[in-house]
């Protein structure tokens, strides 16, 4: 389920309408002593220019392989990918080796990997003007960018340390330095934060967004946890055997009835206290966040409303909440008050009814 | 035998071994090098993936390996006359003691190589690099405290062969030893001998272990202390 552009965007962020990162139809077959594992069955990924795309999904679910694919260090099995307008499916070549034209490609494309791969043997300056060398920069330009990139992610008095002696969100800075040494439009991320701790984590994150915002940089990035896409992310996608099962902007994803991605993002418990009581999921986003509709719908209808559980969280700028309310009588009692609160503009989920619904509709 | 008379050939014989042993590891290194890198790219799953050519210079390698050192200085007699124009003497000798230790370096070299963290390969990749740049500016710098570990375990076992060298009367501690100390008796002279080998061997061990340490020690968070790697790769 891909939701097309034209639908729209947080105002605050930098996103634009042009896909800078496309796959089409993306497939991926791994082939090991005659048997076949599918780690991807045709993905079709937009990521628009300038924002930040969070693929989540549980290890082995493919998301790995799909961030490698698009940078091809993985050759897809088929489909094409496509960054800032170029086919780099097409520049591959048949053989495993990467031609010129396909190395010049991956320059303008950043990448920060999970345990950092920084070189030892170099000092922090040294690591992050390794991509410049191999741009064929000249001694003095190198060392000035590197300078400044390490500025830029706050290490510049780090410069002549060696990686061994950094923490690991240290190490994660220099990563993004490096990766952006080659002026790159598009940063991959392969579980940047997996290896650090949660504050060290939010951190990066913290210089992801701001990077994003200041270098109108976009950002793909895979996770395995909630929160990432939760304090980043301007899209996510959710990936299981190989395939985006959801996808679109934070936003959209909250208003799909039944989204898997928005249940993960604001998780609800809590059951109906009797037999004959009505479970309601209520979603805000926006201007309803803002307008007292709970107190409205006890004093309109003379119910007593309890709450089971709520969340409200800010998600890629936007201010969000779930809440779990439960209303005396069973759902068909309660048509008219749920009726009273989707006019008030506000996201309705009956759990265990509407998702059944939905899933037939969806057929 | 007095000391007079031993100190002259105690001098050329020290001489003899430093020469053949300098010379011989130059080429080993230069040859073994070069071949233990090809031995990692060419195989399976190798940037440069080459069944076939894996296949061949690994067996070559290990045919190289597998002969005594006697045995292969005999063999390769033509072909020393053809480099050096003889098959006597200190230049003669260079020929096999180089030829035994190129595959011997060349199995360090890829044992050192193939430690270094395919991450960082994949990370120059990502950035554009090609596989002569990976060589360069990552397996070589990455792996260079195994390597100079690997050329004090190949000068060691250099020293040792050069005492076979003194057959081709290329001279050497190992041929004073022998000729002197066990054909003629002279003890004295052949515990002398010995002293001076095992303390040459110890200083480069030495020196060898402090370099490996000192260029480790910056990096010291990915793989085992190359103290380690030495006696696995000796063992």
């Amino acid at each position: 389920m891909h939701l097309c552009p034209g639908t729209p965007t947080p105002a605050h962020s930098t996103v634009t309408e042009t896909h800078v990162i496309t796959t089409t139809d993306l497939t991926k077959v791994y082939r090991s002593r005659g048997r076949e594992v599918t780690a991807l069955d045709g993905v079709d990924l937009h990521v628009r220019e300038g924002e930040v795309y969070g693929v989540i999904g549980q290890s082995g679910a493919g998301k790995s392989s799909l961030i490698r694919c698009v940078n091809l260090l993985e050759r897809p099995t088929s489909g094409t990918v496509t960054v800032a307008g170029q086919d780099l499916t097409a520049l591959a070549g048949r053989g495993s080796r990467a031609g010129r034209e396909l190395r010049q490609a991956r320059s303008r494309i950043g990448m920060v990997f999970q345990h950092f791969n920084l070189l030892s043997s170099r000092t922090v300056q040294d690591n992050v003007e390794l991509p410049l060398e191999i741009l064929g920069k000249s001694g003095g330009e190198r060392s000035r960018k590197a300078l400044e990139l390490l500025d830029l992610v706050g290490l510049a008095d780090k410069a002549g340390a060696y990686p061994a002696q950094l923490s690991g969100g240290q190490k994660q800075r220099v990563g993004i330095a490096r990766a952006l040494a080659g002026d790159p439009k598009v940063l991959l991320s392969d579980e940047a934060t997996s290896a650090l701790d949660p504050e060290t984590t939010r951190s990066i994150l913290a210089l992801l967004r701001d990077l994003n915002r200041q270098l109108g940089l976009t950002v793909l990035l895979i996770t395995h946890e909630m929160d990432v896409v939760k304090s980043v992310c301007d899209s996510a996608a959710l990936m299981e055997n190989g395939r985006i099962v959801e996808s679109g902007t934070v936003s959209e994803l909250l208003a799909t009835p039944g989204s898997e991605l928005a249940a993960a993002l604001f998780p609800l418990d809590g059951e109906a206290s009797g037999e004959d009581r009505t479970v309601v999921d209520v979603t805000f986003q926006g201007e309803s966040a803002t307008q007292p509709v709970i107190s409205q719908l006890a004093r309109t209808y003379n119910i007593d409303i309890s709450i089971l559980g709520a969340a409200i969280d800010t998600v890629g700028g936007l201010q969000v909440g779930r809440m779990r309310i439960e209303l005396p009588g069973r759902y068909e009692d309660n048509v008219v008050p749920i009726g009273f609160l989707r006019e008030k503009g506000l996201q309705i989920d009956v759990p265990g009814r509407e998702s059944v619904l939905v899933k037939e509709g969806a057929k | 035998m007095t000391w007079s008379e031993m100190q002259p050939l105690l001098e050329q014989a020290c001489w003899d071994t430093l020469y053949m042993v300098g010379w011989s590891t130059l080429i080993a290194v230069v040859g073994g090098l070069p071949l233990g890198i090809l031995l990692v790219l060419t195989d399976r799953g190798g940037l440069l993936q080459n069944v076939v050519a894996n296949k061949v210079i690994g067996q070559i390698v290990n045919i190289a390996r597998s002969l005594p050192f006697i045995i292969l200085m005999v063999a390769l007699m033509t072909f020393t006359r053809w480099i050096t124009g003889t098959t006597i003497g200190r230049e003669a000798a260079i020929v096999p003691l180089a030829v035994g230790a190129i595959p011997f370096f060349a199995r360090l070299v890829e044992t050192a190589v193939r430690e270094v963290d395919h991450g960082l390969v994949e990370a120059v990749q990502a950035m554009g690099g090609n596989t002569w740049t990976i060589v360069r500016k990552v397996l070589v710098p990455e792996s260079l405290p195994s390597l100079i570990s690997s050329t004090t375990t190949t000068i060691v076992a250099l020293i040792g062969y050069s005492a076979m060298a003194g057959t081709v009367g290329a001279g050497g501690l190992g041929d004073i030893a022998i000729r002197y100390g066990y054909q003629r008796f002279e003890t004295g002279l052949m515990w002398i001998t010995v002293a001076i080998l095992a303390v040459v061997i110890s200083l480069i061990q030495f020196a060898g272990d402090y370099a490996a340490r000192s260029l480790h020690r910056r990096g010291a968070h990915s793989g085992p202390a190359p103290k380690l790697r030495l006696l696995k790769a000796a063992s």
